[in-house]
């Protein structure tokens, strides 16, 4: 019984899903919104059971249960917490979005419900298995959630690029974890970690961790790794892809925590020297690219590979694992705030236009327009740039923060320095809504409102990167 | 107790937060009448503060609401401290706040932005308690900040005239200048004490009492002391309009009449006299900083009260007044009578309040002629030399004015009296600033008469003031309340009783001299002398024209504020606008932009290289995915061990 | 390790070669005679599909749609043998387990049912 507890915001999620699946045949197709409602309950429900795990394990023990296949720590605590929250408020902002885009299906829901179970699943996993089938839980209904646009051409191409890509990258992490196993004799990452200590770490695991690095790369989106993401978080529906950017490098990332920072990688110099590589290649690339994009959703699938980097600075920062681990957490928190703001802005530009053209030319004048959307736009630009009193800017200073107290000042200096590189295309962004007029829009046209989910949706997300900017020990005394 | 603490400030948040998000839902009056009930809460939570404090054993309620700040060495609490001098002040804010607020509904009805307007008196109300309520100087300088940038809104309230956006951003301006002070005498303090408290700071000062400290085994020399207190008072310069940094203060007259009579006469300029009274026990053991400051205040009351001889402006006047005014706060905070300059904090912001509304009223009467005829020619309802004889069309402002205006001009038995009095007192051992003090005061009894003679007396000079009319209820009832606290204001420190002294006594300390009846009756007798002249003068209304040349030009140089704005324009801001102008065009456009525009290009050429690799085909996104595994699997081999 | 051990393999290859023989021969000696020279009626039979032919064309899903779910629901009973074999080592969790599993698969099935996936004539829309 106490096992059920302990993964008790999964459980509630999976089995709610379950249960909407059935709920979902009885609801009439012009009535879906009701699906979304029960499904944001469900995360309601999550939510309160992850802060209960919080509150009731206020010394922050690692708890294990199910044989050891699966934990419950403050960081699993807080990423359910965090997961609930983003489902939230993409459901928030389907209600508009999917119902002009015609994808407001039952279906929609109940699978991004699955994926964020098994999301919360791997912030809960303690063995290598655990990571796995947990990785492909919240992958599978993604492959099909990218597709949910059918027959839109460049969401199928999406949903195919991405299962294919993703099974071959699945392939690898499943090699990677066979190759562990078969060095150490175990699954279990605690164990592993022990044995690891002691100084046992063979090439062979090094080479099997290196293979679950790219796997878990491919998700979070590394450089070299990273090729499927602008085509695929451009073609997939921008609720998709709002959940995509936050939700799915979340996930990666808390893998990549318990595996590499907290676990058995963060003992070998070969493996945290590599992360810190593929933190620069990745910084590096991921803005050059972003600055050559005429398309804001482009320009964001772009970003979110820079600020992969980011974080994987952060996993590459050993010298005081705890601190750095909590950067990562924090950096998480905030941008998942900062771009479910931004794609809650996409995702209304595109319910006006009833089209998935984000041409810089679409934000021209917005600030006339609609400017309640071109301030919340504004602001997630300036945190995702990593502007003082924004969320944006206390999550990079922790970041930079652990890797300059790990002698990581050259990868520290580089993340400054591709963070004023990514000014250059936020700002024009930002330029073009405040900036620039455009003629060819109507004012008045009536589409150009903003439904009020979505308004609270971005209030809410607003509120959380300011707040998080000017208090971040609001959150950070969790961690302690 | 503690939670009681933060209902003052939390009262007309709850005002900013609603009128702010649904003000234009629930209507001007709604909006106005929660607003002033807001500031009436706060009020009366402040009244129980006050009494809380009084039986309190050591005067004082702490209270901490956990760690705001906490990095390394720096530890700042969200920590309040209500102290017989706050929760005075707390008194004085939100009692005169409410009146204003009240004042307001009437003053600021019909204007499409009224909601605004009350959300930013709100702000105003809960920043300046923020400022005098909390228990450490940071959090002083958030309230300090906060009330700064309430300021600029109010009085570029009405921003869309290009004179009031310029005068907002001249206050903007000249407050920075002394914020920069302030904060780098917060650092100092903190390199210095290491911490920020005001517990902490005055316990180490305070034990040693004089000028050669030693932090642990660390000795403090004094010109460090010298260096903060300084830097402190640079900030006090700025906010409470002292030499030089005054000029902001008569052009911040351009925002509304009540936010000028609550933010630029009875609180917010005071600040910086409350900064130096706070810091009583820093400014005590650095003698020099203390001469400095009360010659720059004696200075500064002498040079803006010989500026409002010659201003025509009925604003204006109260403006230099207040000015003139603050200049004595701050001569008796130099002095060391820091009960005197509190006294006279508070008996001035009941009387220039008072008389800051009755000129609203006055403005508002003169201007009901070209509203309902919609004339033409618009006169100005500000000038003094449009008024006259508007003693029978507007009673109870005209008594307002009297009470008020008495009570600036220093009689008996009006509260100014008695607060002036005690300051010139404190100055008798300092010739050259008892002399400065002691001219004001003829200045100030002069002027103010000057200004009762021209706006209520002799006949009418224009149609608006012949057909001026009496403000509404909402207005008269705060001019009635505070004439009465501006009558009655001298009895909280009567010679005899001196019960603010006993009351400030724990956290000021020192007793000063008290009452000297040779020097009150001489001044009584001065100003009455001053008033007469005036009266003589201006009873005609035709005075002006009637100068001698040298008179005039003397006249001319006061009207213009001693071209004070006219050296800076020159000394200051025309050497500054040429230096921007060459590095914007030599500097800027031609090193940095160069520089920043080619890196900008350059990372875009490089982009565009790139690009042909995001082919879109699977099969090549598979092979860099490859490429990468190879590169990774080489690197883990030749790298572990 | 002794031969004997590979025993039940060897066994076990003879077994499963002679069980192929065994269905070549008796469909060559009681099949139908390859009598016509028909090419598609000798043509091998795959889901409807010519055999032989050009990668790029299209073909009805429906048959790939039912050949998943078909596997889907397999593959499940695969589940069901370590479970046969340990059932009373495993007792009641474990029958509580299996129960679970199978009311998941059931909703599953239940929702393939209703949403139309086994109606071979609907199936295309």
């Amino acid at each position: 019984m106490q096992d059920l507890m302990l993964i008790l915001p999964p459980l509630i999620v999976f089995l709610g899903a379950t249960a909407l699946l059935l709920v979902d045949l009885k609801i009439a197709d012009d009535r879906k919104e009701t699906v979304a409602w029960i499904a944001m309950f469900l995360l309601v429900g999550a939510l309160i059971a992850a802060v209960m795990l919080l509150y009731f394990n206020r010394t922050g023990d690692v708890l294990y249960g199910f044989s050891n296949m699966i934990l419950t720590d403050r960081y699993a605590a807080l990423l359910d917490i965090v997961f609930a929250l983003i489902g939230i408020g993409v459901f928030l902002l389907t209600l508009r979005y999917n119902r002009v885009h015609q994808i407001m299906r039952g279906e929609f829901f109940v699978l991004t419900l699955f994926s964020i179970g098994g999301m919360m699943l791997m912030a809960h996993a303690a063995n290598l298995v655990t990571i796995f089938v947990a990785l492909e839980m919240f992958s599978i209904p993604l492959y099909v959630l990218c597709g949910v646009a059918r027959p839109r051409l460049d969401s199928e191409e999406s949903s195919l690029k991405y299962f294919l890509l993703g099974a071959f990258a699945s392939g690898f992490l499943v090699y990677g974890i066979a190759l562990m196993y078969g060095a150490t004799g175990t699954l279990d990452i605690a164990t592993m970690l022990k044995q690891v200590e002691r100084g046992q770490a063979p090439l062979l695991l090094v080479i099997g961790a290196g293979l679950m690095l790219v796997g878990l790369g491919f998700k979070v989106a590394a450089v070299p790794f990273h090729m499927w993401t602008p085509d695929v978080y451009d073609g997939a529906p921008t609720t998709v892809t709002a959940f995509m950017t936050t939700a799915t490098k979340a996930a990666g990332f808390a893998a990549l925590v318990r595996v590499f920072l907290l676990g058995p990688g963060a003992f070998v110099g070969s493996l945290v020297s590599a992360i810190a590589i593929l933190a620069a290649l990745t910084m590096i690339f991921g803005n050059l690219f972003a600055l050559a994009q005429r398309s804001v959703k482009r320009m964001l699938a772009y970003s979110s590979i820079a600020h992969a980097g980011y974080l994987l600075a952060g996993i590459a920062s050993v010298a005081n694992i705890g601190q750095s681990a909590n950067a990562v957490i924090f950096y998480l928190a905030t941008y998942a705030a900062t771009s479910l703001a931004a794609f809650g802005v996409l995702s209304e530009i595109g319910s006006m236009n009833r089209d998935e053209d984000h041409g810089l030319e679409r934000y021209t004048g917005l600030a006339k327009r609609n400017p309640a959307l071109a301030w919340v736009m504004a602001l997630a630009l300036f945190s995702l740039m990593g502007m003082p009193l924004t969320a944006g800017f206390t999550g990079k200073y922790l970041l930079f923060q652990s890797a300059v107290s790990s002698g990581l000042n050259w990868l520290a200096l580089l993340g400054v320095i591709t963070s004023v590189i990514s000014a250059f295309y936020y700002l024009r962004v930002i330029v073009h809504m405040f900036m620039k007029e455009d003629a060819t829009v109507a004012a008045n046209n009536e589409q150009y409102y903003v439904s009020k989910p979505s308004l609270v949706m971005m209030t809410l997300a607003s509120v959380a990167v300011v707040a998080l900017g000017l208090l971040p020990t609001l959150l950070l005394n969790m961690f302690a | 107790m503690s939670t009681l603490v933060v209902l003052p400030i939390l009262f007309p948040l709850i005002g900013v937060v609603i009128n702010a998000f649904l003000g234009k839902r629930l209507g001007e009056k709604v909006v106005g009448a929660l607003a002033t009930l807001m500031c009436s809460a706060a009020f009366v939570v402040a009244l129980m503060l006050f009494s809380q404090v009084s039986v309190s054993k050591e005067h004082a309620i702490h209270a901490e609401f956990g760690t705001w700040i906490g990095v390394g060495k720096l530890n700042v609490p969200f920590g309040f401290l209500v102290d017989s001098l706050s929760s005075a002040l707390m008194l004085i804010i939100t009692g005169v706040g409410a009146l204003i607020h009240l004042y307001s509904i009437g003053y600021i009805h019909g204007d499409p932005r009224a909601n605004r307007y009350f959300v930013y008196l709100n702000l105003f109300v809960a920043s300046m308690l923020v400022l005098v309520m909390g228990s450490n100087y940071l959090l002083m300088f958030v309230g300090w900040e906060l009330v700064g940038l309430c300021s600029y809104l109010l009085i570029g309230f009405w921003f869309d005239k290009v004179k009031n956006a310029e005068a907002a951003r001249k206050a903007f301006v000249v407050n920075r200048i002394g914020d920069v002070g302030f904060i780098l005498g917060i650092m100092l303090i903190f390199v210095t004490f290491g911490t920020l408290n005001y517990h902490d700071i005055f316990a180490v000062v305070g034990d040693h009492k004089t000028a050669a400290l030693a932090l642990a085994g660390d000795p403090v020399a004094p010109a460090v002391l010298s260096a903060i207190t300084l830097l402190l008072f640079i900030g006090a310069m700025g906010k409470s309009a002292q030499l030089p940094l005054f000029v902001w203060l008569p052009d911040a007259m351009a925002g509304p009449t009540p936010a000028s009579a609550l933010i630029h006469a009875a609180t917010m300029v005071t600040a910086g006299i409350y900064m130096i009274v706070r810091s009583n026990a820093l400014f005590h053991v650095a003698a020099d900083t203390s001469n400095f400051v009360a010659l720059i205040g004696a200075l500064t009351a002498f040079i803006a009260g010989s500026i409002a001889l010659r201003q025509f402006d009925i604003k204006k006047v109260l403006a230099y007044s207040t000015v003139s005014q603050l200049g004595f706060m701050i001569a008796a905070a130099g002095l060391g009578a820091y009960t005197a300059s509190i006294f006279h904090l508070m008996t001035h912001a009941f009387f220039k309040a008072l008389l800051f509304l009755a000129a609203g009223s006055v403005i508002h009467g003169m201007e009901h002629y070209s509203h309902a005829h919609h004339s033409a020619q618009h006169i100005d309802p500000q000038d003094m030399r449009n008024m006259g004889g508007l003693r029978g069309k507007m009673p109870v402002t005209f008594w307002a004015f009297i009470i008020g205006g008495l009570s600036l001009a220093g009689l008996p038995p009006f509260s100014g009296f008695w607060s002036k009095d005690e300051i010139i007192v404190a100055a008798l051992h300092n010739p050259l600033v008892f002399a400065l003090l002691a001219c004001t005061a003829v200045f100030t009894a002069f002027y103010t008469g000057r200004q009762l003679v021209m706006v209520f007396f002799g006949s009418a000079r224009s149609k608006d003031a012949s057909h001026a009319e009496e403000s509404g209820m909402a207005m008269k009832l705060p001019l009635i309340v505070l004439s009465v606290l501006a009558l009655i204001g001298g009895g909280l420190n009567l010679p005899g009783s001196m019960w603010l002294e006993h009351w400030l006594e724990p956290v000021v300390g020192v007793h000063e001299g008290g009452f000297n009846l040779p020097i009150a009756a001489l001044f009584s007798a001065l100003a009455l002398v001053a008033l007469a002249a005036a009266w003589v003068m201006y009873r005609d209304g035709k005075r002006d024209t009637s100068l001698t040349p040298q008179l005039s030009s003397v006249s001319s140089f006061l009207n213009k504020a001693w071209q004070i704005d006219a050296l800076y324009r020159a000394a200051i801001i025309m050497p500054f606008y040429a230096l921007s102008s060459f590095l914007a065009r030599v500097f800027d456009l031609g090193g940095i932009d160069g520089a920043v525009n080619g890196i900008g290009t350059l990372t875009k050429g490089i982009a565009a290289a790139l690009r042909p690799l995001q082919s879109g085909f699977v099969r090549s996104y598979g092979l860099v995915m490859i490429v990468g595994v190879v590169a990774l699997m080489a690197w883990l081999v030749i790298n572990t061990r | 390790m002794i031969p004997s051990d590979y025993l039940p393999i060897g066994v076990m290859i003879l077994l499963a070669t002679g069980l192929a023989c065994l269905v070549v021969l008796i469909s060559i000696l009681f099949g139908p005679r390859r009598r016509a020279k028909n090419p598609v009626k000798i043509a091998s039979y795959e889901s409807g599909m010519t055999a032989i032919g050009l990668g790029q064309r299209r073909f009805p899903v429906r048959f790939y749609l039912v050949a998943v779910l078909f596997i889907l629901f397999d593959i499940e009973i695969v589940f069901f043998y370590p479970w046969a074999v340990a059932f009373r080592e495993l007792g009641w969790p474990g029958f509580v387990s299996m129960l679970s599993f199978i009311g998941i698969l059931f909703v599953g099935f239940i929702w393939v049912w209703k949403k139309g996936a086994l109606e071979w004539e609907t199936m295309d829309k």
